[in-house]
């Protein structure tokens, strides 16, 4: 019939006393057995204080690891859930409202700190399911803790009891027990599936939603581009900074010009990947004004690791004006015709476009250059000093990346910093 | 009962020259000793991806730091990642079925013995081949390069375009060749356990390990040839100018994230597999209980087999693939947790009741259970479709899955080492070393990996060189990278211990463990040919029925 | 020892080996055969389906690999019936049908290449089309070189029908497979992926 029995079946049989086959089994290896004397623990000093210690050893590295679990662990959560003040950071810089959003210290590109309507959703599913983990967690390893205790000391026990050899119940499976942690399991599967899949529908849209902004951005191997319709329906391109109005759904459609990249801004939305030949869409929506930041999420050679993203939330009029900036022409400072001359010279222009200047599409649109407070997709500060070094060398600053050197004089490299700074 | 044992040497016979062991155990069919070659091999691999490792933390220890500049350091993550997964996983565990295997079933060699010397020589081919990029390959310039593309190699930075050089190409060939290797190693498990299994054996009484790589060689046969005709098309794509994977002539970028995950997540069972049928052998002995519910173990592992592959795609939910298949893939990868958590709650209940023996074999099997728990869990979170779309490509997942992997696979491979070493050698392993080893590895392991899971949260992307200072990120980074001489510590300890009890190791006798499976009533190591006379079984547990003849398993079917 | 009832008869070892193998090559040709499918109608611009692929030769190509299959069958039955003479001839018969299917692929190849301008860098049908197609034909390759093998060895004497037919037959498996994929790429290249461009928009 089936492959259960009952405990009383197999008590009678144990009635029967078994030899005990553990006689190749030293006490060097295994020591909850009893040594060969043969001693119970009670009339055996030497024997019950080496089963006592070794047992208390167990207990000891049980113990500390537990310990050390559990300090790493709630030294994590508490300190990825406290609210850390702004540091000092040695690259502070201009921002629109600092003391609302940090922009270094913890939280600042954590997926716990929600600044828009997608992120919030995901964070509380989130939390439900770490809920739900944290529940089955404590129940599968409290049983195998306690599985662990009883055991040895059954284990014990039975080394105590010299002689009788007796193996322990021999339980083939439960048919009730099986069924039942089959059953919940997938109960607790099916909702999860439920409240995933309501999340996705709420997240996971196909077309913009009402009113919003489209913002077209490409990545390129190492810096991001953004593209803005202005409001005579001319293309403002810019680079590596973001701007959105705060309190407006933005639709960012993502493109890649090279490989796969991947649009990650922790406290505004998911990431999305970027890839070439596709288009896809996301979402954001941020609530308050400030800097979000974030970076490419998809390894896309060399410099993934400084294809760095900055997002500047505005208040809608500051935007407006920000777009109408940038859609401006270039800044012509009659100053600086040295260095225009010069950056035209040279195969600067090839790949830099500079409204009425140059046209180049491969490396980032310097018009508004100076507005921007990074360069090298925000890993560097904007000053005079960087960009100087910048030009000379970039392979100093981010090696690897795909802008040369072109061997220019340290006087030609002023002329075109002077005239780059006027870029407003 | 004499037998010819590899290290005895009798007065009569004059010692063997180290030409003639060379000769013996290269041009070797014996399952025996190409198990053995498998798992030594698998072990170099793993300090050589371990090295690897350890570069990569100690450049990420502090933030902005210049030990190691971004093209090596893009180096060592892809051979890192395809180093454990091709050369150190897949080898060790086939290994181990290799040597187990015929022993469990009681037949006296695998079923195609030079297919099995045949596919261990390609897996050899393959490994070099790879490593052979980092004198040989013309990287850009012409400086010699390993691949660098990441171990999923995503198109279309392996392109031509993107990288240049031959780096890739070796990355291709090298696993290619030792994707052979392991399709004819799985061709011979199937052929051992469907058709040489001794007389009453039927395939309800094989050990459930023998369950295990029955699903395994499956999914090998059907993951595999993907991945290797993935690899074909990337190839043609790099010399002859074919158009797969090339977005810029109506390629597929996505295609090749299909065809590589439709491999990749059977991959990572065919990784986990088998050491759950080395938890399931090792529970049972060192709890003296039999194995909680044979028949649901058996059809869970059939159902995860299946279900694995279904659910490739939770590899790419930040792709763009829409809600439907987000949500049909979320719902499958929801769903092969259930019977993953049914092996669980089956290895729970057989330590439940029953009288522990903590001998090292057993401290990494629960280690394993323990550590897997979490690993799963955050398998859970990842599973979140919406959830996924903020932690994947961050650190929390390189957390996830070194816990599976590592608590879960690396612990698996220690414990088997430790359980079936006196098997293999006829030698028992100190019990004193093996105890700080578990725990050196397992304090290590916690050190360097819990932390991930925060830093992931944080928001710190994978696959970065260096990463910004002021994210909060320093601490967590620090404490990883604290963690790993922490484990290096455990693995010389553990190498030192398979020298010392080689060299003078206890003796172990035919059981030392008292275990009830097969191979235990042979010698050990066991004579070339296995058996005196093959055995014929009448339960799963033939050596309990021979130790209780009052008391069978037999009764119990 | 007692017998056990529960106990099976042992299978063939050569059986399964070859089963697994033949499912482990239809895991790899499904690799081809799902990106053929994904890219059909995909290629904007260069030869088309519907220009290239002429239904003649092929149709005879694959008459002859149909055959073949029968033929095989044929030399395995005369093999366990003892007639050695008759395995060569059908044997024979069969190698050179399978010959034919080859050249007539080489032929219908040198076409698409030389007049249609159709190669594996036109467009992405020439890329999956030579890919799946040159694929089955090296499985050709390879199986043939089995039979050939198979054949020689029956003309110097070594194969005896009592020992060998079960080895034969099941060399001649890998060919019955070969001629299966075929059907299956025949139907997805030659008609399913024929329809037009402006069909698929």
């Amino acid at each position: 019939m089936g492959r259960e029995y009952s405990r009383t079946e197999r008590t009678v049989a144990e009635a029967r006393p078994r030899k005990n086959h553990l006689h190749r089994y030293t006490s060097s290896h295994a020591p909850n057995v009893i040594p060969t004397s043969g001693a119970r623990e009670s009339s055996s000093t030497v024997s019950s204080v080496r089963r006592l210690r070794c047992a208390s050893q167990l207990q000891r590295y049980t113990l500390l690891g537990v310990l050390f679990f559990g300090a790493i662990t709630s030294i994590g959560v508490s300190t990825a859930a406290a609210e850390v003040p702004q540091s000092q950071a040695s690259r502070s810089l201009e921002v629109c409202d600092p003391s609302v959003i940090p922009i270094s210290g913890s939280g600042v590109t954590s997926i716990l700190e929600s600044n828009s309507a997608p992120a919030r959703e995901v964070r509380s599913l989130g939390y439900l399911v770490v809920a739900i983990c944290a529940g089955i967690f404590v129940v599968v390893q409290t049983f195998l803790v306690l599985a662990i205790v009883r055991g040895v000391r059954a284990s014990r026990v039975a080394n105590a009891s010299a002689g009788s050899g007796a193996e322990p119940v021999q339980v083939f499976g439960s048919l009730p027990i099986e069924v039942a942690w089959t059953v919940i399991p997938f109960i607790i599967v099916f909702v999860l599936t439920m409240v995933t899949i309501r999340t996705i529908r709420d997240i996971d849209l196909t077309k913009p939603p009402e009113g919003a902004l489209t913002v077209t951005t490409i990545g390129h191997q190492w810096w991001w581009e953004f593209r803005y319709t202005a409001a005579d329906g001319s293309t403002v391109i810019t680079a590596n900074e973001m701007h959105i109005p705060a309190g407006r759904p933005i639709w960012v459609e993502l493109k890649s010009a090279d490989v796969i990249h991947s649009f990650w801004v922790p406290r505004l939305a998911g990431k999305l990947d970027v890839i070439p030949a596709k288009t896809n869409a996301l979402w954001i929506e941020a609530d308050v004004p400030g800097i979000y930041l974030g970076q490419c999420a998809e390894y896309c050679g060399t410099q993934h690791a400084h294809m760095l993203l900055r997002v500047y939330a505005e208040e809608p009029a500051q935007f407006d004006a920000w777009l109408a900036a940038q859609a401006a022409p270039a800044v012509e400072d009659a100053t600086v015709t040295v260095g225009r001359d010069t950056f035209t010279a040279f195969s600067c222009f090839n790949c830099h476009a500079i409204a009425g200047t140059s046209e180049g599409l491969f490396g980032p649109n310097l018009t508004h250059l100076a507005s921007r407070d990074t360069i090298g997709s925000g890993s560097i500060p904007l000053t005079r000093s960087n960009l100087v070094q910048w030009i000379l060398d970039p392979n100093t600053l981010k090696p690897g990346c795909n802008m040369p050197s072109l061997k220019l004089e340290p006087a030609q490299v002023e002329s075109i910093v002077d005239y780059l700074m006027t870029l407003k | 009962m004499t037998h010819a044992s590899e290290s005895s040497t009798p007065a009569t016979k004059t010692p063997e020259s180290f030409w003639e062991i060379v000769g013996r155990w290269s041009m070797s069919v014996d399952h025996k000793k190409l198990g053995m070659m498998y798992v030594g091999a698998g072990l170099i691999f793993f300090l050589v991806g371990g090295l690897e490792a350890a570069f990569m933390r100690l450049q990420l220890a502090q933030a902005n730091l210049k030990i190691i500049d971004p093209e090596t350091f893009n180096q060592l993550f892809t051979m890192h990642g395809t180093t454990m997964v091709f050369l150190v996983g897949m080898p060790i565990l086939l290994g181990f079925g290799n040597y187990l295997l015929p022993l469990m079933v009681g037949a006296r060699d695998m079923a195609f013995p030079r297919l099995n010397a045949f596919g261990f020589w390609l897996f050899i081919f393959g490994g070099l081949l790879l490593y052979f990029s980092y004198i040989g390959s013309q990287g850009l310039y012409g400086a010699p390069s390993a691949p660098d593309v990441g171990w999923f190699a995503y198109a279309p930075l392996t392109d031509r375009t993107f990288s240049r050089g031959n780096s890739t190409d070796y990355w291709i060939l090298g696993i290619l060749v030792s994707g052979f290797g392991s399709m004819t190693t799985a061709i011979n498990f199937i052929g051992t356990i469907l058709c040489m299994r001794c007389p009453g054996m039927t395939l309800m009484r094989m050990p459930i390990m023998a369950w295990m790589m029955l699903v395994v060689a499956a999914l090998v046969l059907v993951a595999i040839p993907v991945l290797t005709g993935a690899q074909i098309m990337l190839l043609l794509d790099r010399s002859f100018g074919a158009h797969f994977f090339d977005p810029e002539t109506t390629g597929s970028a996505v295609l090749w994230q299909h065809l590589f995950w439709f491999f990749g997540h059977p991959e990572v069972y065919i990784l986990i597999l088998p050491a759950f049928g080395f938890v399931s052998e090792i529970l049972p002995t060192f709890s003296r209980k039999v194995l909680f519910g044979y028949p649901l173990m058996v059809a869970a592992t059939v159902s995860i087999g299946f279900i694995s592959l279904g659910v490739w795609a939770h590899h790419m939910f930040v792709v763009g693939l829409g809600p439907v298949l987000n949500s049909f893939f979320g719902a499958m990868t929801f769903l092969i947790s259930v019977p993953t958590g049914i092996k669980i709650f089956n290895w729970i209940a057989t330590m439940w009741g029953g009288r522990l023996r903590f001998a090292t074999p057993m401290l990494f099997a629960t280690g394993f259970i323990a550590m897997f728990v979490i690993g799963g869990l955050t398998g859970i979170m990842l599973a979140t479709v919406p959830l996924d779309w903020q932690l994947s490509d961050s650190y929390f997942v390189v957390g996830h899955f070194h816990y599976v992997l590592f608590g879960g696979t690396v612990f698996g491979i220690f414990g088997a080492l430790f359980y079936w070493f006196p098997k293999a050698t006829g030698k028992m392993l100190s019990e004193r070393l093996g105890k700080w080893t578990f725990w050196l590895l397992f304090i290590g392991f916690t050190m360097t990996f819990m932390p991930m899971h925060v830093s992931g949260v944080l928001g710190m992307p994978r696959r970065i060189y260096t990463y910004e200072a002021d994210r909060g990120w320093e601490i967590w980074n620090l404490i990883t990278t604290l963690g790993v001489p922490v484990q290096m510590a455990g693995v010389a300890i553990f190498l030192w211990n398979v020298v010392k009890s080689l060299r003078s190791g206890e003796n172990a006798g035919n059981n030392p463990w008292d275990a009830w499976t097969l191979e235990w009533s042979t010698t050990s190591p066991p004579p070339e040919w296995n058996f005196d006379r093959i055995p014929t079984v009448t339960s799963a547990r033939p050596l309990w029925d021979s130790a209780h003849p009052e008391d069978p398993d037999a009764h119990y079917e | 020892m007692r017998t056990m009832s529960k106990f099976k008869p042992t299978l063939s070892r050569a059986k399964v080996g070859m089963a697994s193998l033949i499912f482990m090559e239809s895991a790899l040709f499904s690799a081809f055969l799902v990106t053929y499918l994904y890219y059909i109608g995909k290629s904007p611009t260069g030869p088309q389906p519907m220009d290239c692929l002429d239904l003649g030769l092929v149709t005879i190509n694959s008459i002859c690999l149909f055959a073949s299959s029968a033929t095989v069958v044929f030399a395995v039955r005369a093999l366990s019936r003892g007639s050695l003479k008759g395995f060569q001839v059908w044997m024979l018969l069969t190698i050179l049908l399978g010959l034919e299917f080859l050249i007539g692929t080489g032929l219908e190849w040198k076409k698409l290449i030389e007049v249609q301008g159709l190669t594996i860098d036109s467009n992405v049908f020439g890329t999956t089309f030579y890919t799946l197609v040159g694929f089955h034909a090296f499985h050709v390759i390879v199986g043939l070189v089995l039979l050939t093998g198979t054949f020689m060895l029956a003309l110097c004497g070594c194969i005896k029908p009592e020992r060998d037919t079960e080895r034969v037959e099941i060399a001649t498996w890998y060919w019955h497979f070969v001629d299966v994929v075929w059907i299956v790429v025949f139907t997805l290249v030659y008609f399913v992926g024929k329809v037009p461009q402006e069909a698929l928009s």
